[in-house]
């Protein structure tokens, strides 16, 4: 027992340098972009709304004068989260690739665990599509955006015009499998970076992550690929 | 039957190694993994040549000595189960096998297909013990221990130290090791008053040691010969989490 009071900080910074305490951060802002992914996707249904207006409405709502604040302050922590989850992966990987030196001339892999280990493959590619779809549906930059007013997006327009281009449309159904294939080996994951785990109840977290990762692919997936077969249109 | 052998030949830590092929002509099936590379190395001393180096021990499944990657896979492809328990009538007349030894960091090589894995000792010594008097021996059930807990404690306790885990895991990491032995502790009341500084001594250890951390992938659990589950990671996850919480440190 040391008699010095280790500060605060010094108590984080000890947490962070344990590999378990980087895992714990991964799952703390794994969990939150989940929750903003789910959002988000239910956000997207609403294109498919009997009403063409719904999804606008919401837009319009989102990107109100009066709500800047709480729309800016969403993006910095949903930002922060990001670049937390990707600091601590990165020098996750970089620790554990230097614990092998020297490789196998023939190494077998169990086949299940084929999502777990592309996760620095599958996240990355996520992230870059995150600022391609930003760019697009957010700025602009890659196709010209319609307005029904100011701080009034046309998403129904916009994104039925994006999509109309097979190429982006791709992109879109390929980062959603990617997803796909993150999320149904993250969120259970996650469970177990933070000591969930259980005989009993192991077997229903792995479903729910299967299970929630495939639907929100699914549903995501499901909106380009309506505008290309002509069920979506202005 | 016969097999192809391609084996990893090191003479010593210092030097590079390389695959040398051997041929196995007559292998008895019921010949265990082990006997078949005595066998070879009988017609490699009779050819004045260097036997191939392996560990060993009881030879009976219980002292972890033993263990290598058989096609990359640790300790071959019959499921729960060490190298010495492996028998030939589990592979095909004819079939080429690659060994290679254990590889991380951690697990120098010494000499053809024997690791040195004393970074193993060193976790234990950071914090894989309990702290009692030593003198007369305790009343027996002078501490009731809950039946499941007991047998939870057990099954932890099955880990022979054998590296396999190591070995399998795309990380190099020690974790299901270190979840055993915190899972085989922390069970029981004995272990009660180091366990939030076990944890946090080994997991430090294990960094020094530059074994890899656990993402997840369950290769460890799959080729463990006394099939410890992951659940053993959650746990000692969790021990961490509720010692840092704590304000606990490892000091
Ligand atoms: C931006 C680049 C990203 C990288 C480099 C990345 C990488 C990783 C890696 C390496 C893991 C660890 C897997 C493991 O150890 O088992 C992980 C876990 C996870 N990721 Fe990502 N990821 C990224 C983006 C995302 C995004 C955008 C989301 C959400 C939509 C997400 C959700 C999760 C979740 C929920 C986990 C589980 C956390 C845990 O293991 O405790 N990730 N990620
Ligand atoms: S030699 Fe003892 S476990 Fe194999």
């Amino acid at each position: 027992m040391s008699s010095a009071v280790a500060s605060p900080l010094d108590k984080a910074v000890g947490f962070y340098q344990a590999p378990i305490g980087k895992k714990a951060v991964m799952a703390v802002t794994g969990v939150i972009l989940f929750g903003y992914v789910v959002a988000h996707l239910l956000g997207n249904l609403q294109i498919y709304s009997a009403d063409r207006q719904q999804i606008n409405q919401y837009a319009a709502f989102l990107h109100d004068p009066s709500h800047a604040g709480f729309l800016w302050g969403a993006r910095t922590f949903l930002l922060a989260a990001v670049l937390l989850h990707m600091v601590a992966a990165t020098q996750l990987w970089i620790q554990n690739r230097s614990a092998r030196p020297v490789r196998y001339v023939k190494k077998d892999d169990v086949p299940t665990a084929y999502a777990a280990r592309t996760m620095i493959w599958s996240g990355p590619i996520i992230a870059a599509f995150v600022v391609f779809h930003v760019l697009h549906l957010t700025a602009g930059t890659v196709l010209p955006l319609q307005e029904l007013g100011p701080n009034r997006p046309d998403v129904r327009a916009n994104v039925i015009a994006g999509f109309q281009h097979p190429a982006v449309a791709g992109f879109y159904v390929l980062a959603m499998l990617l997803l796909c294939l993150h999320l149904y080996h993250g969120v259970w994951s996650m469970f177990q970076s933070v000591g969930v785990s259980h005989p009993r109840y192991t077997i229903w977290l792995k479903r729910f992550a299967a299970l929630s990762a495939l639907l929100i692919a699914l549903g995501n997936i499901s909106i380009p690929v309506a505008v290309l077969a002509g069920l979506l249109t202005n | 039957m016969r097999l192809i052998l391609h084996i990893w030949r090191q003479r010593n830590a210092a030097e590079t190694g390389r695959m040398v092929r051997y041929e196995a002509p007559d292998v008895n099936p019921d010949m265990s993994f082990l006997e078949m590379l005595d066998v070879l190395n009988e017609g490699l001393i009779a050819k004045g040549e260097d036997p191939v180096a392996f560990d060993h021990d009881c030879r009976e499944g219980i002292c972890g000595m033993c263990g290598f990657m058989i096609n990359g896979v640790a300790h071959g492809p019959l499921r729960g189960a060490t190298i010495c328990q492996l028998h030939m009538r589990h592979f095909r007349d004819g079939q080429e096998l690659y060994l290679e030894p254990w590889r991380a960091r951690a697990f120098p090589v010494i000499r053809d297909l024997v690791v040195n894995r004393s970074a193993f000792d060193r976790l234990i010594a950071a914090g894989g013990f309990i702290s009692v008097s030593t003198g007369s021996a305790p009343d027996g059930n002078a501490i009731l221990v809950p039946k499941e807990s007991a047998d939870r404690a057990m099954d932890a306790a099955a880990c022979i130290g054998c590296g396999a885990c190591v070995a399998m895991c795309p990380n190099a990491s020690a974790s299901l090791f270190l979840g055993a032995k915190i899972a085989h502790l922390g069970l029981l009341p004995q272990g009660q008053p180091e366990r939030a500084g076990r944890v946090q001594k080994m997991v430090r250890q294990s960094l020094q040691e530059r074994f890899g951390s656990c993402t997840n992938i369950g290769e460890c659990e799959a080729v463990c010969p006394k099939e410890i589950k992951l659940e053993v990671i959650a746990r000692m996850h969790r021990d961490f989490l509720k010692a840092a919480w704590s304000g606990h440190s490892a000091d």
